[in-house]
């Protein structure tokens, strides 16, 4: 044992810096909150600030000396790897802590509720979404999911006395406490069938479990596992949907952020959705790459070949973009609209896993990289309108907007054009790696799904275009003057000059992000050129593709 | 306990605990699965915060009886330690959830989750 506490204290304590700085950072948040008189609570947010900027220092150095260099190293007894898929994964989402930091000190001051505490949960949620994403064992991923979620059910409610935010607290905690039991029952189905809580040793165990004459026990009629196995993902994926509010487990969403304080809705909507993408990378690519493509049967004994996580996947994204962009229309909170559109966003996300190729899962990460950015800045722009009386959540909040603030109004319009995704900004780039990732396949459904999402970012530009239409075209219909405070100035202009600066020079965040892409134990599928020909459309595919055509009928969404 | 039986463990050669010949694993996964969907239809059911709350508890409780009996089957630690973790967490869940409703009652009187209607689409 001793030699194993020698490692950990010389080696594996090095793999977790940047969480360690922060959580640091986040107790000294705390201790600080008791300490400084009511007035100079601004102070815990410097300092936060500046345990947000080391840690980021930090992950930076590991990036450097061990990662960039070769193989991802495992620590803690295989529960922690440190990979570029992680890196990138946590660089996200300390931009997002950053940004979401310097949103939040005038707000919080308007609304009379600046206090340490609401920076140190903010520093532990983000602890629990770096380990999110370096975590390869699903007791880890557990514990960090749930420091995450715990942390921003606080957050959420963490206005006290008004009724919105307690509400919002409440369907976000009730529903997010459900939805972790669900994936928690998927994960001791998965442990009860692979007899561990790695990912590398479930992946390993998978082609003999997924089988379909897995027979442990040579009983004589054995029961069919891949039944078994097949539910436990769908409850794994269930718990997901719920985290990244996918369709259908999307209702907690528009409530949760609408009540939530306006800072909170911004680190909710980025910072929460990209790790639990990153869980739901690690589970589904790292965990389960074996149950993505249909389970191949026995002709023989009569038992039929299964559809995989793909199709699951296909389904849900689809019915999620669609249901996104049309709930989004309707809106007239902007919050509440925003909180649709990241639902459809979600769903765009999805394609980059059901791409299954080296294109897709670039998208995948570099998407989520440019969304944590853009998002945030639409929110910036949406905190700057809460003023002495007003809170600026609605649409007519941002009507005459161009007379009172030309320079709001301008970002404003570029992170809604990147939202929305029209080439110069950055938000162009992260939609062409994902649907090119999807037609690269060939695969006919999926360029189907590809084409589906792309008329669907059309929609989506109608409810992004209302915005423009009411900062530049609509009158003004409050007087009151808009200005920004210093710290939501740097955030927003940093935002802004980073979707620019992305959209026109994107190739130092592809190279990044493809190394992320290219991660050992990330699996890439390829389909035979067999599926593609419109000669034999039922032609079953192979083991990995996609499961056949009659299954994709039902499953394709009414246009 | 039986650390030493950790080796042993993978899915083709799954031991048999003796224990497990008196009362079969799938007795108790079977009453895990029961106790996951009474606590899953409560949630649905049942419209008081704190009862939902309850049996999102109970959930969570059928997963850790999954765990204990899969982890006595198999002889391997890895299910028992999953237990304890998920008894922390929800311990921390039922400490910030708790104050959550107490929130709520304070501002409203009423634990009824369908009187707690000011967001609607």
């Amino acid at each position: 044992m001793q030699t194993d506490f020698q490692t950990i204290a010389t080696q594996a304590m090095q793999f977790i810096m940047p969480e360690g700085i922060l959580t640091l950072f986040a107790c000294a948040a705390l201790v600080l909150d008791v300490m400084l008189p009511r007035d100079r609570k601004r102070f815990v947010a410097w300092v936060s600030l500046l345990g947000v900027g080391l840690a980021f220092a930090s992950l930076w150095i590991l990036y450097t000396s061990i990662v960039s260099k070769g193989t991802p190293r495992t620590a803690f007894f295989d529960m922690i790897v440190l990979d570029s898929y992680a890196v990138v994964f946590k660089s996200i989402f300390l931009i997002g802590a950053a940004l979401s930091i310097l949103l939040s000190i005038k707000y919080l001051e308007i609304e009379g509720e600046q206090r340490g505490e609401y920076y140190g949960l903010i520093l532990f949620s983000v602890i629990g979404m770096m380990f999110m994403a370096s975590s390869v064992d699903l007791l880890a991923l557990f514990i960090s999911l749930e420091l995450m979620a715990v942390s921003v059910y606080i957050l959420v409610g963490y206005f006290r006395r008004d009724k919105k935010s307690n509400e919002a607290s409440m369907k976000y905690f009730l529903l997010g406490a459900f939805s972790s039991g669900v994936l928690l029952y998927g994960i001791s189905m998965v442990y009860g069938l692979t007899g561990s809580t790695n990912l590398a040793k479930i992946a390993a165990a998978l082609p003999i479990v997924a089988s379909a004459n897995f027979n442990p026990f040579g009983a004589a009629a054995p029961p069919d596992m891949r039944y078994l196995l097949l539910m436990s993902m769908i409850l794994m994926a269930a718990g997901m949907f719920f985290k990244v509010a996918a369709v259908p487990f999307h209702m907690w969403a528009p409530d949760a952020y609408e009540g939530a304080p306006t800072s909170i809705t911004a680190f909710m909507s980025v910072g929460v959705k990209a790790a639990s993408f990153a869980m739901f990378g690690r589970l589904f690519l790292y965990g389960l790459p074996d149950l993505r493509g249909s389970l191949a049967g026995d002709p023989a004994s009569g038992i039929p070949s299964l559809p995989g996580w793909a199709l699951l996947l296909g389904i849900v994204s689809a019915i999620t973009i669609v249901w996104g962009n049309l709930g989004a229309l309707t809106q007239n909170n902007t919050k509440r609209l925003l909180a649709y559109s990241s639902i459809s966003h979600a769903g765009y996300v999805l394609l980059g896993l059901i791409a299954g190729n080296q294109t897709g899962y670039t998208g995948f990460v570099i998407y989520l990289f440019i969304y944590t950015i853009m998002n945030l800045g639409v929110f910036g722009c949406i905190i700057a309108l809460r003023r002495r009386g007003i809170v600026g959540d609605r649409m007519e909040d941002l009507n005459g907007l161009m007379k009172k603030a030309p320079g709001l109004t301008v970002m404003m319009t570029i992170f809604l054009l990147s939202l929305g995704g029209i080439p110069p900004t950055a938000g162009f780039i992260g939609k062409f790696y994902l649907f090119a990732g999807l037609i690269e396949t060939g695969n006919p459904w999926l360029v189907r799904l590809a084409i589906l999402a792309v008329l669907m970012s059309v929609v989506s530009l109608y409810y992004y275009i209302r915005f423009i239409r009411a900062m530049y075209i609509e009158g003004e219909t409050e007087p009151q003057p808009v200005t920004l405070a210093p710290s939501l100035r740097v955030a927003l202009v940093a935002a802004a000059i980073l979707v620019i600066y992305i959209g026109v020079f994107p190739q130092r965040l592809i190279d990044l992000t493809q190394k992320a892409a290219t991660s050992p134990g990330l699996k890439t599928y390829s389909y035979q050129q067999g599926a593609t020909k419109p000669a034999e459309p039922a032609t079953p595919p192979p083991a990995r593709g996609m499961p056949g055509e009659r299954d994709r009928q039902t499953a394709t969404p009414p246009r | 306990m039986r650390i030493s039986n950790c080796e042993s463990r993978n899915s083709q050669s799954a031991i048999r605990n003796p224990q497990f010949v008196m009362v079969p694993l799938s007795w108790y996964l079977g009453l895990s699965a029961l106790l996951f969907t009474i606590g899953a239809v409560g949630v649905f059911i049942k419209r008081n915060a704190i009862t939902i709350f309850l049996c999102i508890e109970l959930m969570l409780n059928a997963v850790n009886l999954t765990f204990v009996s899969l982890s006595g089957f198999f002889g391997d630690v890895g299910g028992q330690l999953f237990v304890f973790i998920v008894m922390t967490v929800a311990a921390a869940e039922a400490a910030v959830g708790l104050a959550i409703i107490i929130s709520i009652f304070r501002n409203r009187e009423s634990l009824n989750v369908d009187e707690v209607d000011t967001l609607k689409l």
